[in-house]
């Protein structure tokens, strides 16, 4: 009997982690569809920012009752995940509380604390779900979270709920079975939570506790592998992403924008055609596209950032233009990107390679009217408490409507003939760029 | 007074110590030139020794590329460093944290480094030196005013005590704006906005600002950048709290107060 759940448990362990492995893999490929980028920069002072932004979570504090809400779910999921080493080797090895033995009297203490955890989970997720669906915070129910998204947040919330209490209710059926001293029920010590809980089970006998016992570890054990391989399909995947994605953070400042070399030596070489180089004999790569029309022509950089982000929306509640009402929302534009993304990995899953679909991340995904609206505040990059950049995306796009589609409202044609002709954005005679000088006494 | 150019200079074959980048809102808008007037009588009863380009400065080409057109970026870049390097430029003073913003991140991958340092900043130096003395009871001591933080100078390049400093030097009473420093709201500008018209929405972004300034109860909003006072002008008069409340630049505030 044992050996057959044994097997079982190494099966079903199997099965996640290679789903979970090709999965990610796919991710990855998606990711480097995008541009090389470079990066510059001190190796401390990005491992400084994996420390700060990631573990540390420094933006989240900018927000408090969110920033502590989020911090118990976080502590909670990393240390409780060391239990899970004890669950998964019990599994494999077909033990009961195989620490118990070694830790002894410490035993009962690590494991009240994890419970503590749990329950402080337990809670936190409780009260994100009510800011979700009964307070409806603003930045929690805008329009780009219809549908998908929104079913999302709530499954993630419901599944830590339910994983947490199936953890607190193995552990109370646990604590009657060692008091009716059932049989391979080792000795630990009551815990603190279960402990509380475990009157719940009273008057029922050995057999029947044992069947809630063993069918809360097996749910468990099975949502978490579950909850696992739905990570990637999910917003949740920032918890993973939210890592590396600090230790590329960019460590200029954030008002510089990413040169582009191309047009800079067009120009060059335009100024001083003494420097171009003879042309290549057959010149095979056509040139690159300017700016970004989809996806394949932002930096990977900027794909990582889409499969970053948890919709948490703190980019959208400081954007100036969404504000003030107008279309452009910065999670918006990551969840474009994110969408498109996997629309086109599914492409490549289909036909080996991308097979153009008539479609791309501007016009289908994301409209002129939104790029058009964003004033480069870098609000949202500051506020981006995992380090994304919309605005990245946004110039980009921008850059790809100007330039290959000559996209652009008739007031920019105007500011970019007056730049042309007289070195100045408005029709002013440059002759009388310091005429304010006469005007001084 | 007279300001004198880079080709004056050139022509006496001595260095001014700083160039002082106007701008082209500094030079043509009617509003913004009151800063550079402001900023350039500063700097001649300092004691600085400073030139201007005259006609020989170009827009930066800042709206150009951050509206997407990085080839008429390029092109003003390329001919702006030529003149630049051409007069063997090495420490540049502007009032616009555009063009500071610009100078400072962008031209250097190009070919045109310098020390670029913003108007604010060059302003509490000079004060902290000692060069730069501001009366006794000035004009604004004691009065309520609350202080915009500008994206570029702000967010952008991560300038937010230098400004207050100079407040605080001027004696008066700051009162911050809920959002302010890295939280700042845009005036709605950047980006090339002030070049356009809003696209729709519920109201406009200088508006949603100047409201919040208003709300503080502060006698002056005080700026940063040219494009900023505009735009929260734009916003005050559309309260038709003109008469009340004033924008003014910070270089326009330490003028009125020089011993």
């Amino acid at each position: 009997m044992h050996i057959l759940q044994q097997i079982f448990f190494l099966l079903i362990l199997g099965a996640a982690s290679f789903l979970f492995y090709k999965k990610i893999r796919a991710i990855r490929r998606n990711i480097f569809l995008g541009r090389p980028k470079t990066f510059e920069g001190d190796p401390a002072e990005r491992w400084r920012n994996v420390v700060l932004l990631a573990l540390g979570q420094k933006k989240m504090f900018k927000r408090i009752t969110p920033a502590v809400l989020h911090f118990f779910v976080y502590a909670g999921f990393v240390i409780i995940n060391i239990e899970m080493l004890e669950i998964i080797l019990d599994g494999i090895l077909g033990t009961h509380r195989l620490f118990a033995p070694f830790l002894g009297a410490l035993y009962p203490v690590l494991i009240s604390c994890f419970e503590i955890l749990a329950a402080t989970v337990l809670i936190a997720c409780a009260i994100f779900l009510v800011r979700r669906n009964v307070l409806k915070l603003k930045r929690l129910v805008q329009g780009e979270l219809n549908g998908w998204p929104k079913t999302d947040a709530n499954l993630i919330l419901a599944t830590e709920i339910i994983l947490m209490s199936l953890l607190l209710i193995l552990n109370a059926t646990d604590l009657q079975l060692q008091n009716l001293g059932a049989e391979h029920y080792t000795q630990t010590g009551s815990y603190l939570v279960s402990g509380l809980i475990a009157p719940l089970f009273k008057g029922m006998s050995v057999g029947s506790l044992i069947a809630v016992e063993r069918v809360a570890w097996w749910l468990h054990i099975i949502g978490v592998l579950a909850f696992l391989n739905y990570l990637p399909y999910s917003k949740h995947l920032h918890i993973v992403l939210a890592f590396p994605n600090a230790y590329y953070a960019p460590l200029k400042p954030q008002g510089e924008m990413q040169n582009m070399p191309a047009v800079q030596n067009e120009v060059l070489y335009m100024m001083q055609p003494e420097l171009a180089p003879p042309p290549a004999e057959g010149d095979p790569t056509a040139p690159q596209r300017f700016g970004a029309k989809d996806v394949m022509d932002l930096s990977w950089k900027s794909l990582m950032d889409a499969y970053s982000c948890t919709e948490c929306g703190r980019c959208t509640a400081v954007c100036p233009a969404n504000i003030t009402g107008k279309k452009l929302s910065p999670r918006k534009i990551m969840m474009d990107t994110r969408d498109r993304l996997e629309e086109v990995g599914k492409n490549i899953d289909l036909n080996g390679s991308f097979t153009d679909d008539g479609k791309s991340l501007v016009h289908d995904y994301i409209t002129s009217e939104e790029l058009r609206a964003c004033t480069t505040c870098n609000a949202c990059v500051e506020a981006c408490p995992v380090s994304i950049s919309p605005l990245d995306i946004i110039v980009e796009a921008r850059r790809y409507l100007v330039m290959e589609e000559s996209n652009s409202p008739q007031e920019w044609n105007m500011m970019f003939g007056n730049i042309e002709n007289n070195m100045a954005p408005w029709k002013f005679s440059p002759d009388e760029r310091d005429k304010w000088v006469e005007e001084l006494v | 007074m007279h300001i004198k150019s880079m080709a004056e200079y050139m022509a006496e074959g001595t260095q001014p110590e700083v160039l002082f980048w106007v701008g082209c809102a500094g030079s043509f808008d009617q509003r913004a030139q009151k800063i550079t007037k402001a900023f350039a009588t500063i700097l001649d009863k300092v004691g600085v020794s400073f030139a201007i380009l005259g006609k020989e400065e170009m827009c930066t080409g800042d709206p150009a590329r951050r509206s997407g057109n990085e080839f008429l970026f390029q092109m003003m870049a390329y001919n702006n460093i030529q003149v630049l390097n051409g007069y063997g430029i090495k420490k540049i003073v502007t009032a616009c944290p555009h063009c500071f913003n610009i100078f400072k991140n962008e031209y250097p991958a190009l070919g045109g480094t310098y020390e670029v340092i913003h108007h604010t900043t060059f302003l509490q130096s000079l004060i902290n030196d000692g060069r730069l003395v501001l009366k006794e009871g000035g004009t604004f001591k004691g009065r309520k005013i609350t202080y915009h933080d500008s994206c570029y100078l702000g967010r952008g390049n991560g300038v937010y005590e230098a400004p207050r400093a100079v407040l605080e030097a001027l004696d008066v009473e700051l009162i911050e704006m809920k959002r302010c420093k890295t939280n700042g709201l845009c005036c709605g500008a950047g980006g090339a906005q002030m070049f356009k018209e809003d696209e729709p929405g519920k109201t406009r972004i200088n508006f949603e600002r100047s409201d919040e300034a208003l709300e503080t109860g502060a006698s002056v909003i005080a700026a940063n950048c040219p494009f900023c006072t505009t735009m929260l002008i734009d916003g005050v008069k559309n309260k038709e709290q003109e008469d009340k409340v004033q924008v003014l630049d910070i270089a326009e505030m330490v003028v009125q107060s020089l011993a």
